[in-house]
C-alpha cells in the first residue's frame, strides 16, 4: 500500500517518513510486517466507501440529522427513563475542553488530578443528593446500575433471590434479567399492595417514583425488606430529589439512578451515566471505580483511584464486576450541571416540573372520557386512561405535530404515560390537552 | 532470622503455640515484604471451621489480592481486630502484633508437619531471594 | 499578610448561601396543590456557587490533566489516538443530540439509518454477518458476546459446557466477563514466542469447553501465528471463539476476524474509531457475530424494510436475543462519532491506519531494544512490550521509568501488563503521531535508560513538575475519604 496517495488527515507520517521507517526496519515493504497473518486471509476485499472529506461527511450527517424530529421543534411528552431538562451552556463548554474529553482513565494520578478531583466532586454531589454514605464514579446507565446493584446485594447477603416491585420500568427489568439470570440468580415479581419476601431474598428493587410516575411507600418497603434481612435497592429520578425526600432518608441500602436528567443531552439513549450509591459498610462489594482523597510526598492533598482490588484488572474472575468504564465525561457534565444549578436551581427545576406536570394532569383529567387511574402522589409522570387506544391517540397527536406519551396499555387498560418537565411550555401543554379533547375517533369510542 | 518459637508453611504463614492450646496464625516477614503496603484484611468469622490448606482469608495491598491458607485444621476462636483496623500492623510487625487468627487445632500432627525456622529459611533460599 | 487561598478547594468550600449559578423562567402555569408535607425535602444541601466561579474552578481542574489534545500517550492496549474535532461537531447536531430514545420510528429515521449503516460497516470490517450497537463499552460487549455463546449452547440443549479458555496474557475483563456468565476460567499459558501454547490449548479443549476468549493481536502486540489451528481446535471440541477487539487498530483492512474463524467479537469504538476516552468513558462496544450467533445478538438491532412504497428503518429484537444490555439503544452519541470517522477514512484510510500503527510500533521496537529488554524479539503489530528488568537491577522499576516520562511531558506507557512479562512496559505509539513525536519519545526513553545508570534516585522521586508528586495510595485505601460533606 506504500505507493498509494495518503487518505487520512489524522495520519501525519509523510511518504518520506514512511520510507525512512521502512529503511530503518530493514524490510522491503509494510506488507512484510504483516507476515504473521495467514496469506490466504491477508488484504481481504473491504466493501466500504471511498474516503469523504470533512465537508462531505458534515453534509451527509446534517442530512441524516435533519431527518429526525427533535423535541425542540415538535413538542414531546415522552419520559420513561430519559427526560428533557434544561441544560445550562456551561455544561457543554466544560465537557468540550479537550483536557477533559481526550484524557485517559486516571490510572496515573500525577497527570490526572483534573479528572480525579472532578470525580471526587461527582461522588460528593451524588451522595449529597441521595443522602447516602458513598458513591462510585458512575456506571453505564440507570438500567445497568440497578442490575449491578442486584448482583451486589446477592454478594453481600449471600442469597440468590431478587424481588422486583412490579412497578419497575420494564426495560430495566429486561436489563436486570440479562445480568442476573446467567449467574443462576432468580427474579420474582412483587406487587406494592402486598409485599411479602421470603428468607432467601437478597434484595427488593424499587423504582421511586415508579415507572408510572408515582411514589412508592418506601418507608414500609424498607421495613419489610430489613425484617427479612434483605437489602432495599432504589432507583430514583435525580431531579425528583430536588423536591422530595431522598432514598437515604428511608434507609435504602443501595440507591441508584439514571443520571441523564442532570445536564446530559437525550442523544437517543446514550451516552448517559448510572449513579450508584450505598451504605459505607458495603464499599468493598461496590462495582466500578472509586476516587479517594490522600496526600502526596510533599503532604499536599491529591486524589487517586482507590479500593482497586475490587476491580477486574486486579481480581479478574473474582472481581465485583467486569466494568472498566465510569462514563467519566458524563460525570463531568453532572458536576458542571449540579455545580451551576446549585441548591436553589435544582429545587427550582423540580418545583417547575412538578407544577407543570400537575397542571397537565388536572387539565387532561377534566376532558370527558379521560381519567387518572392511579391515586397517590406523582412527580413529573402520570398515567392517563384514554377513551381510545393510546396507539391511535399517539398517531393522531403525531399527525398534528406533537409527540405524545408512552403506550402502557399492555399493563394499564388504554393507559398512556405522560411526562412533563420544565421544558414543556404552557402553550405545549394546552396544545396537548386540546388535541386529546378533539380526537375525532373519541366520540365513536365513547358510544 | 526467623524465630524458632513457631513453625512455618510453604505458603508463607507461621503458626505459634499459645495459651490454652491455641495456635496463633500470621504471615511471615517474607510475605509482607512481597505484598507491599497492606491495606485490608478479610478474615473468617469466629467459630469458622477450617481444614488444612483451606482459604482462611484475603490480604489486600494497593494493587494485589492474595489468599491466605490455613496451615492447620481447626476452629477459629479469635481474630485480630486491631490488625483489621490497622492492617499496616501486618507490615510493621508480622510475627507478633500483626498476627491474624487464633485457632484451636483439631489435628496436632498437622502442626508437627510444618517447617522449622531453619527449614523455612532454606526454602526461601531455594526460591532465590 | 497570610492569606489562606487554596485554589483547589472544592465546590463545598466555594459555596456561600445566596449565590446562584443560573436562572430559570417564571412558572407559566398556575401553582398546583403541593404534596404531603412529610414527602417534601427540607434538607437539600448542595453547593451555591456562581457560574463564573464554577467555570474557573473546572477550567483549573482541566489544566491538571494530561490529554490527547495536550500530550503524547504511548499507552499500550489503550490506543490513545487523536480524536478528530469533527466527530464532536457531528454528535452535537441537534437532530442527534436532542432526540428522545422513545420517539416513534418515523421521527428518528436519520438516526436509525446512521446506526443501520454503522452495523453494516462494522460487520464488513470483521467479515461477520450481524452486528448490534447496544452495548455501551468494550467490557459489556464482551459480556454480551459470551452470553451469546452461552445462549447458543443452551439452545442446542448442550448444558454441560462450563469452562472458558483464556490465555494468560488476557485483559482482566475477559475472566471477569466469563465469571459474570456463570462460567469458570481455565488459563492457557503462552509459549516462548509469545503465541498461545498450542499444546496446552489442545489438552484443555474438551466437551465441557464453552469457548475461547482471544485478543488478536494479543496483548504482547503479537499476531498469533497459529490462529487458524487455534480456532479449529476450539471448534472441533464444540466450543466457539470470542474475539476481544481491543487491538483492532492493527487489523483494519489487513484481515477479517470472521475469515480467521472467530464467531463473535466486540469493537472498542473509543480505541479503534477515535471516539474520545473522556477520562474513563463513555465508550461503546458494538458486537459483531457470525451467522450462527446472529439470532442471539443483544436487543435492539436495526433493520431496514424496503418495499415498493417505502424504505424505512426500525428497531427490533432478534428472536432468541440474550436481551437488553442498556435501557435504550446503546451509546448513540459515540456511534455518530465513529460513523463520522470511518466515513472520513474509507477503506483506503483504514489501511493507512493499520499500516502506520504497525510501522510506528516496529520503529519504536527497533530503536529501544538495545536499551530495554525485549522479551519477544519478533515483528510486532500495533504495540510492543518491553521489560524493565535490566533497570530493575539498578533498583529502578517500570513504575519509576513511567513516572519519569511525565517530566518529559509524555504519558506513561501501560505498566505491569500483560502479567506474564516482568516489569512490563507496553508501548503503543498509534498512527496519529508524527515521526517527530515518536523520535522524541525514543530519545526520551533512551535518555531515561541512561539516567537509570547515572542517577537512579532521580527516577525514584519522579515526577517533579506535576500538581502532585507521588500520592499515598496505601493511605487512600486504608482510610477511604471518598467525598466531602455539606450539611447546611
Amino acid at each position: 500500500m506504500t505507493s498509494e496517495t495518503r487518505h487520512s488527515p489524522y495520519v501525519p507520517n509523510t511518504d518520506a517518513d514512511r520510507d525512512q521507517i521502512i529503511k530503518c526496519l530493514g524490510v522491503s515493504s509494510t506488507d512484510e510486517l504483516f507476515g504473521d497473518i495467514p496469506k490466504q486471509h491477508y488484504l481481504p476485499n473491504l466493501k466500504l466507501n471511498e474516503p469523504l472529506s470533512e465537508l462531505e461527511i458534515t453534509k451527509e450527517l446534517q442530512r441524516l440529522s435533519m431527518l429526525n424530529y427533535t423535541p425542540d421543534t415538535m413538542p414531546c411528552f415522552l419520559g420513561g427513563g430519559a427526560y428533557r431538562h434544561f441544560i445550562p451552556s456551561i455544561v457543554k463548554h466544560v465537557i468540550s475542553r479537550g483536557e477533559f474529553a481526550t484524557a485517559y482513565t486516571p490510572y496515573q494520578p500525577e497527570v490526572s488530578q483534573g479528572t480525579l478531583q472532578t470525580i471526587y466532586e461527582f461522588q460528593s454531589l451524588v451522595c449529597q443528593l441521595f443522602e447516602m454514605d458513598i458513591a462510585n464514579s458512575g456506571m453505564y446507565d440507570g438500567a445497568t446500575a440497578i442490575a449491578e446493584a442486584a448482583l451486589m446485594a446477592c454478594r453481600i447477603t449471600n442469597k440468590d433471590r431478587i424481588a422486583v416491585l412490579n412497578t419497575l420500568s420494564p426495560v430495566y427489568v429486561s436489563v436486570i434479567r440479562t445480568y442476573v439470570e446467567p449467574q443462576g440468580l432468580k427474579i420474582y415479581s412483587v406487587d406494592p399492595s402486598d409485599i411479602k419476601l421470603d428468607q432467601e431474598t437478597a434484595c427488593i428493587l424499587v423504582q421511586h417514583p415508579n415507572f408510572y410516575g408515582y411514589l412508592e411507600d418506601l418507608k414500609n418497603i424498607a421495613k419489610v425488606a430489613h425484617e427479612n434481612d434483605a437489602l432495599l435497592v432504589t432507583s430514583t429520578d435525580p431531579i425528583f430529589l430536588g423536591m422530595f425526600n431522598a432514598p437515604g432518608k428511608y434507609g435504602a441500602d443501595i440507591a441508584v439512578a439514571e443520571g441523564q436528567p442532570l445536564g446530559v443531552p437525550l442523544s437517543y439513549g446514550g451516552p448517559y451515566v448510572g449513579l450508584f450509591t450505598c451504605k459505607s459498610d458495603f464499599v468493598r462489594q461496590m462495582p466500578g471505580r472509586i476516587v479517594g482523597k490522600t496526600t502526596d510526598t510533599k503532604q499536599r492533598e491529591g486524589y487517586v483511584l482507590t479500593l482497586q482490588t475490587r476491580e477486574q484488572h486486579i481480581r479478574r474472575e473474582r472481581a465485583t464486576s467486569n466494568i472498566c468504564t465510569s462514563e467519566a465525561l458524563i460525570g463531568t457534565a453532572v458536576v458542571a450541571y449540579i455545580g451551576s444549578m446549585g441548591r436553589v436551581g435544582i429545587k427550582h427545576v423540580a418545583e417547575m416540573t412538578y407544577h407543570k406536570a400537575h397542571y397537565a394532569s388536572s387539565m387532561i383529567s377534566k376532558i370527558p372520557g379521560y381519567s387518572l387511574p392511579f391515586g397517590g402522589t406523582f412527580f413529573k409522570e402520570f398515567v392517563v386512561r384514554c377513551p381510545i387506544s393510546p396507539a391511535k391517540l399517539n398517531s393522531y397527536l403525531l399527525e398534528n405535530g406533537l409527540i405524545g406519551g408512552i403506550d402502557v396499555s399492555d399493563r394499564v387498560e388504554n393507559g398512556l404515560l405522560i411526562a412533563v418537565t420544565e421544558m414543556n411550555t404552557k402553550e405545549e401543554i394546552d396544545r396537548l390537552v386540546y388535541l386529546m379533547a378533539e380526537h375525532p375517533a373519541r366520540g365513536n369510542n365513547l358510544l | 532470622m526467623y524465630p524458632n518459637d513457631r513453625k512455618y508453611s510453604k505458603e508463607h504463614e507461621w503458626a505459634k503455640q499459645d495459651i490454652n492450646e491455641s495456635l496463633l496464625i500470621g504471615i511471615t516477614d517474607y510475605a509482607q515484604e512481597h505484598l507491599g503496603d497492606i491495606v485490608y484484611l478479610d478474615l473468617p468469622n469466629v467459630g469458622s471451621m477450617l481444614s488444612k490448606m483451606q482459604k482462611l482469608g484475603e490480604i489486600e495491598s494497593v494493587k494485589s489480592v492474595s489468599d491466605i491458607f490455613s496451615p492447620v485444621s481447626g476452629e477459629v476462636i479469635e481474630i485480630n481486630n486491631i490488625a483489621l483496623d490497622s492492617p499496616e500492623l501486618v507490615n510493621s510487625d508480622p510475627h507478633n502484633n500483626g498476627w491474624l487468627v487464633r485457632i484451636i487445632v483439631s489435628n496436632a500432627s498437622e502442626f508437627d508437619e510444618l517447617l522449622t525456622a531453619d527449614e523455612y529459611q532454606s526454602f526461601l533460599d531455594s526460591l532465590g531471594s | 499578610m497570610n492569606i489562606e487561598y487554596n485554589e483547589r478547594r472544592s465546590l463545598a468550600e466555594r459555596s456561600f448561601k445566596g449565590k446562584i449559578g443560573t436562572t430559570l423562567p417564571r412558572l407559566d402555569v398556575p401553582v398546583q396543590d403541593m404534596p404531603d408535607a412529610e414527602d417534601i425535602r427540607t434538607d437539600l444541601f448542595l453547593p451555591e456557587v456562581s457560574e463564573g466561579e464554577v467555570v474557573r474552578y473546572m477550567t483549573l481542574l482541566s489544566q491538571m490533566n494530561f490529554s490527547i489534545d495536550t500530550n503524547y500517550y504511548p499507552l499500550g492496549s489503550c490506543t490513545m489516538k487523536y480524536n478528530p474535532k469533527v466527530n464532536e461537531e457531528m454528535a452535537s447536531l441537534p437532530g442527534f443530540a436532542n432526540i428522545h430514545p422513545r420517539q416513534p420510528k418515523s421521527t428518528v429515521q436519520g438516526a436509525l439509518e446512521l446506526a443501520y449503516n454503522l452495523q453494516a460497516i462494522l460487520a464488513e470490517i470483521v467479515g461477520m454477518s450481524g452486528c448490534s450497537l447496544s452495548t455501551m463499552a468494550g467490557a459489556q460487549g464482551e459480556l454480551a458476546g459470551m452470553l451469546m455463546i452461552r445462549a447458543y449452547h443452551v439452545s442446542r440443549g448442550d448444558h454441560k459446557r462450563k469452562f472458558v479458555l483464556i490465555p494468560d496474557s488476557a485483559h482482566g475483563t475477559n475472566p471477569a466477563s466469563a465469571a459474570m456468565c456463570g462460567y469458570e476460567v481455565v488459563t492457557i499459558p503462552s509459549d516462548t514466542a509469545g503465541n498461545m501454547d498450542i499444546n496446552a490449548l489442545r489438552t484443555a479443549c474438551n466437551e465441557e469447553t464453552v469457548g475461547l476468549m482471544l485478543t488478536l493481536p494479543n496483548t504482547l502486540g503479537l499476531f498469533d501465528t497459529n490462529i487458524l489451528e487455534i480456532c479449529k481446535l476450539v471448534h472441533d471440541c464444540g466450543g466457539l471463539v470470542y474475539g476481544d477487539g481491543a487491538n483492532m487498530n492493527a487489523m483494519l483492512g489487513r484481515t477479517k476476524l470472521g475469515d480467521l474463524g472467530f464467531d463473535v467479537m466486540h469493537f472498542n469504538l473509543h480505541k479503534t474509531f477515535s471516539t474520545p476516552h473522556g477520562g474513563g468513558g463513555p465508550g461503546s462496544g458494538p458486537v459483531c457475530a457470525r451467522d450462527i450467533l446472529v439470532p442471539f445478538l443483544p436487543s435492539p438491532v436495526i433493520s431496514r424494510n424496503t418495499d415498493e412504497e417505502s424504505d424505512s428503518y426500525e428497531l427490533y429484537e432478534p428472536d432468541t436475543s440474550i436481551g437488553k444490555t442498556s435501557a435504550f439503544h446503546g451509546n448513540f452519541g459515540m456511534l455518530v462519532r465513529a460513523y463520522t470517522y470511518i466515513n472520513l477514512l474509507g477503506a483506503s484510510g483504514l489501511l493507512e491506519v493499520s499500516e502506520n500503527a504497525v510501522l510506528n510500533a516496529n520503529y519504536v521496537l527497533a530503536n529501544l531494544k538495545d536499551h530495554y529488554s525485549l522479551p519477544y524479539d519478533r515483528v510486532c503489530m500495533h504495540e510492543v512490550v518491553f521489560s524493565a528488568k535490566m533497570q530493575k537491577q539498578q533498583g529502578v522499576s517500570a513504575l519509576d521509568i513511567a513516572k519519569r516520562l511525565i517530566d518529559y511531558g509524555i504519558h506513561p506507557p501501560t505498566m505491569y501488563f500483560p502479567l506474564i512479562v516482568e516489569e512490563a512496559l507496553m508501548i503503543e505509539p498509534t498512527e496519529t503521531e508524527s515521526k517527530e513525536t515518536i523520535d522524541n519519545f525514543i530519545q526520551v526513553m533512551q535518555a531515561i535508560a541512561q539516567e537509570v545508570l547515572d542517577d537512579p534516585s532521580l527516577l525514584k522521586n519522579a515526577p517533579y513538575a506535576t500538581p502532585n508528586t507521588r500520592l499515598d495510595e496505601a493511605k487512600a485505601a486504608r482510610n477511604p475519604d471518598l467525598r466531602w460533606h455539606l450539611s447546611s
